[in-house]
């Protein structure tokens, strides 16, 4: 107890027992531990001046956190769905065997845990894991057996990394395996980028013009909500307040997108300088970027990269050359919640708290980190902000559609020969997609992630933009041997798992329809399953809270617009009602229990 | 301070400048239903079971605040059956049995049931696992009826500024919570407290049952909302 005490003692004294840093205080007695159990969250609340029950309900929230332990090596493997279709299951068949413990558990020396999580940013290279913070891609069985033979031995997870990726995952900061799978560039984001330079420009301009400027390019936010970048700057100027924030939305948690972790990879100046020039826009003195956990192993080369910025004089006391403008950018790791992505829950969880969004108004604008106007902007649309400081707001808005200038980063994945990061310019239509990305034989495509849609054949000629296909970036492609009500009963498994479980109808609700799409997929449904599926689709995207509920819906919505067909192969015809009570299921365990065979009759 | 005008399903109303939707259309007699708001809490719109529509937008009544011009619908057909499965949605989440139930009579959720006419939700039971709360000196929570309104958690802090009452967990297993340390130094006055801003029968004061007998509760006789619209 004594031990446990000063460990916990040494961890916040470290975040000097600021309680906006529960988070990383938290991760720290973790690794030390291998677990957060009630002694431990007793410890942190005294150390942190909190109540236990903040604790715990910190500790509870996040997926990477746990109260139970999580093996001296944690596995993590993605199950997400396409992770599914590239055979994650017969992977963790073989972390099983080896290790000697199901997917839930801990191997009994305490050793090795596995565990599953929803998407880990990799889906270009799936099945991927990550153990120790470290990722592994690609995943074979043979591979399974060498990192499983070397965590028995007691390795340092990161040596048994023998292969390194492209570009900057073999700079020795990263060190990763994870290949960046760029196929097509564009002008603004892949395009070469000199550093200093674009920061230098806008610290020549007037704060004003800067967002002049980004209103003239039309910019609209990257994350996928597509609210436009200067105005959004412009209200956070105009709010009143001493101190003001800019924050990077650096949670890429919808499944199948992974392009902010190439740019994070490739173009971390650049974010950062967009970050800066943000900064200065609003009359920020602090940056924050918010990392999702799954991210980690980025962590020590961005913090590598904002140093050299401080020694270059791009960022610190006279930013940029700027007399007078002092900014400096923090980073946040978070620790697995997807809901992390919407912004005021991802300001909460910043601030070291349950990443439960905030209800509007106020918005983030008007009071956001730390009770201050905050600006939260996606990676993707710094890096074109510091673009467009360069070439001008003209010159990106003659790319794109009437609705949606500049190019997109999409991270395609699934049934395709060559999955990867595509910058296009907005408008590009989904077929011409497939054939560069060589996905010809799509039976579906989903567009923007669980979140978005579910197409099929009919609607690959329009166009992905926001006035027609609004993406975040996330376009997984699916063959044509896929059960699609099985990637759709994926979707609704991760909603309900993320969930911040806040509201009821997000909460109550995708467990309801997560119910009722398996009776229909098991057989037991009618065609008054199917309407009433329809009208709770309605239900939870009108009454949720935030984003999540709003959107969690649609695989279901979708899929029953566009591939009806499958879910009337499903169904009982001409019948009212069928039961989904299953007596044998029902009595299995208590005739097991009394050693009998049940008579069922007739049933 | 200025006067708003403003219309709930037609009807002009008018409203001080920083009430939200659901303190102004009290302030003229017409009734949106609440669950997770109380008097004198900030808002939080955990239920959404007030939610109205505005401009062809959904939004909760009890957090957004009215303005000038606005043309509120409240009881159209579409909202009031949302509504209605909104309190369904709560009763098959938990574990409800009503005639056992020491609050039964003065429970909100039971009084929104009758009001809204449910006979049977439309939706599956679906029987969650959930342990009761019961080494607290003063209170004990049946976290079966618990229906994650935050009342507590909003309400009932040390005055050093610590949350008694949280909640643990996510998605459906979301649970509230309570700090045994600071439960265990309630004061009698806090306790009660905790019991009567709770709208079901979740915060239980102990040693206390069926004070007032079942028949001459608080909704036996009037339904929830009579006193509003009088």
């Amino acid at each position: 107890m004594g031990n446990l005490s000063e460990i916990v003692k040494k961890c916040a004294d470290n975040y000097q027992k600021d309680p906006t840093k529960m988070l990383d205080v938290i991760r720290d007695v973790q690794a030390e531990l291998g677990q957060v159990a009630d002694d431990a969250i007793a410890e942190i609340a005294k150390q942190m001046n909190v109540s236990s029950i903040d604790v715990e309900g910190v500790v509870t929230f996040y997926h990477f956190f746990s109260k139970e332990p999580v093996g001296k090596y944690s596995v993590y493997l993605n199950n997400s769905a396409v992770a599914v279709m590239k055979g994650c299951y017969d992977i963790a068949k073989e972390f099983e065997k080896e290790a000697g413990c199901k997917f839930g558990e801990v191997s009994s020396d305490g050793k090795i845990g596995l565990h599953y999580t929803a998407d880990i940013g990799m889906n270009d290279q799936e099945p991927s894991a990550i153990i120790n913070d470290v990722i592994f891609t690609n995943l074979t069985s043979d591979k399974v057996k060498a990192i499983v033979a070397d965590m028995k031995s007691g390795k340092k997870i990161q040596d048994t990394v023998k292969e390194f990726g492209d570009g900057n995952n073999q700079n020795a900061l990263i060190k990763a395996m994870v290949k960046n799978n760029i196929q097509k560039t564009g002008a603004v984001l892949l395009a070469p980028f000199e550093p200093g330079t674009a920061l230098k420009k806008a610290v020549s301009m007037t704060p004003e013009a800067v967002i002049e400027e980004m209103k003239i390019s039309s910019l609209r936010g990257r994350g996928g909500a597509g609210f436009p970048t200067g105005m959004k700057w412009d209200y956070t100027r105009q709010s009143a307040g001493d101190k003001k924030y800019i924050v990077c939305n650096g949670d890429e948690g919808e499944p199948g997108t992974f392009k902010d972790r190439v740019l994070f990879t490739e173009r971390a100046e650049m974010l950062f300088e967009g970050m800066a020039i943000g900064g200065y826009a609003i009359g920020a003195d602090e940056g924050l970027l918010y990392l999702r956990g799954e991210y980690m192993y980025l962590k020590q080369y961005l913090e590598n990269v904002l140093e050299t910025m401080r020694k270059a004089g791009t960022l610190g006391k006279n930013a940029g050359g700027k007399s007078g403008f002092n900014f400096d950018i923090k980073i946040q790791m978070g620790a697995g919640a997807y809901i992390c992505g919407e912004e005021s829950a991802l300001i909460e969880s910043a601030e070291g708290k349950r990443g439960e969004p905030r209800n509007r108004p106020p918005f983030p604008a008007q009071r956001g980190f730390m009770g201050k106007p905050t600006s939260v902007n996606n990676v993707e649309s710094f890096c074109s902000a510091a673009r467009i400081m360069l070439e001008g707001g003209a010159w990106f808005a003659k790319m794109g559609t009437a609705q949606s200038k500049g190019t997109k980063l999409l991270s395609v994945s699934g049934d395709c020969k060559k999955p990867g990061i595509y910058e296009v310019e907005f408008g590009t239509t989904v077929q011409t997609l497939l054939e560069e990305c060589d996905g010809r034989t799509a039976q579906a495509v989903q567009v923007g992630g669980p979140s978005g849609v579910c197409i099929d054949k009919s609607k690959y000629g329009n166009r992905i933009c926001f006035d027609d296909l609004a993406t975040g970036g996330s376009v997984i492609v699916i063959g044509p041997d896929r059960d699609i009500l099985e990637v759709v009963h994926n979707f609704m498994e991760f909603f309900e798992e993320e969930s911040c479980g806040w509201c009821t109808p997000c909460r109550a609700g995708n467990q309801l329809l997560l119910h009722k799409l398996e009776k229909v997929m098991h057989g037991h449904g009618t065609e008054s399953d199917l309407q009433e599926m329809e009208k709770w689709c309605v239900t939870v995207k009108s009454m949720s809270r935030c984003g999540l509920g709003q959107t969690s819906p649609n695989p279901i919505q979708s899929t029953l617009k566009n591939f009806r067909g499958l879910y009337e192969a499903k169904i009982q015809k001409g019948k009212d009602f069928v039961t989904e009570f299953d007596m044998a299921a029902a009595v299995k365990e208590s005739c097991a229990a009394a050693g009998r065979k049940p008579d069922l009759g007739e049933h | 301070m200025s006067e708003i005008k403003f219309t709930i399903d037609g009807k002009e109303c008018t409203a001080r400048a920083g009430q939200t939707i659901v303190e102004a259309a009290k302030a003229n007699r017409i009734y949106i239903p609440v669950l997770c708001h109380f008097e004198g809490l900030k808002p939080a719109g955990t239920c959404r079971i007030c939610t109205v529509r505005v401009g062809g937008r959904f939004m909760a009544a009890c957090t957004t605040p009215v303005a000038e011009g606005m043309n509120v619908e409240n009881n159209t057909p579409a909202i009031e059956d949302m509504r209605k499965e909104i309190i369904e949605m709560l009763f098959v989440e938990g574990n409800h049995m009503c005639p056992t139930c020491e609050k039964s009579g003065n429970c909100e959720l039971q009084a929104l049931g009758y009001r809204y006419k449910m006979m049977v939700p439309r939706f599956p039971y679906l029987w969650p696992q959930r342990s009761v709360i019961a080494d607290a000196p003063k209170i004990y929570l049946d976290r079966n009826r618990c229906v994650q309104c935050l009342r507590c958690v909003r309400d009932v802090i040390t005055s050093d500024g610590k949350h008694v009452f949280g909640v643990t967990m996510r998605g459906g297993k979301t649970l509230i919570s309570i700090d045994k340390e600071l439960a265990a130094k309630l004061t009698e006055e806090e306790a009660v407290k905790a019991m009567n801003q709770c709208p079901v029968g979740c915060i239980l004061r102990k040693e206390i049952g069926f004070k007032i007998p079942i028949g001459q509760r608080k909704y036996d006789t009037k339904p929830i909302g009579s006193e509003i619209e009088g």
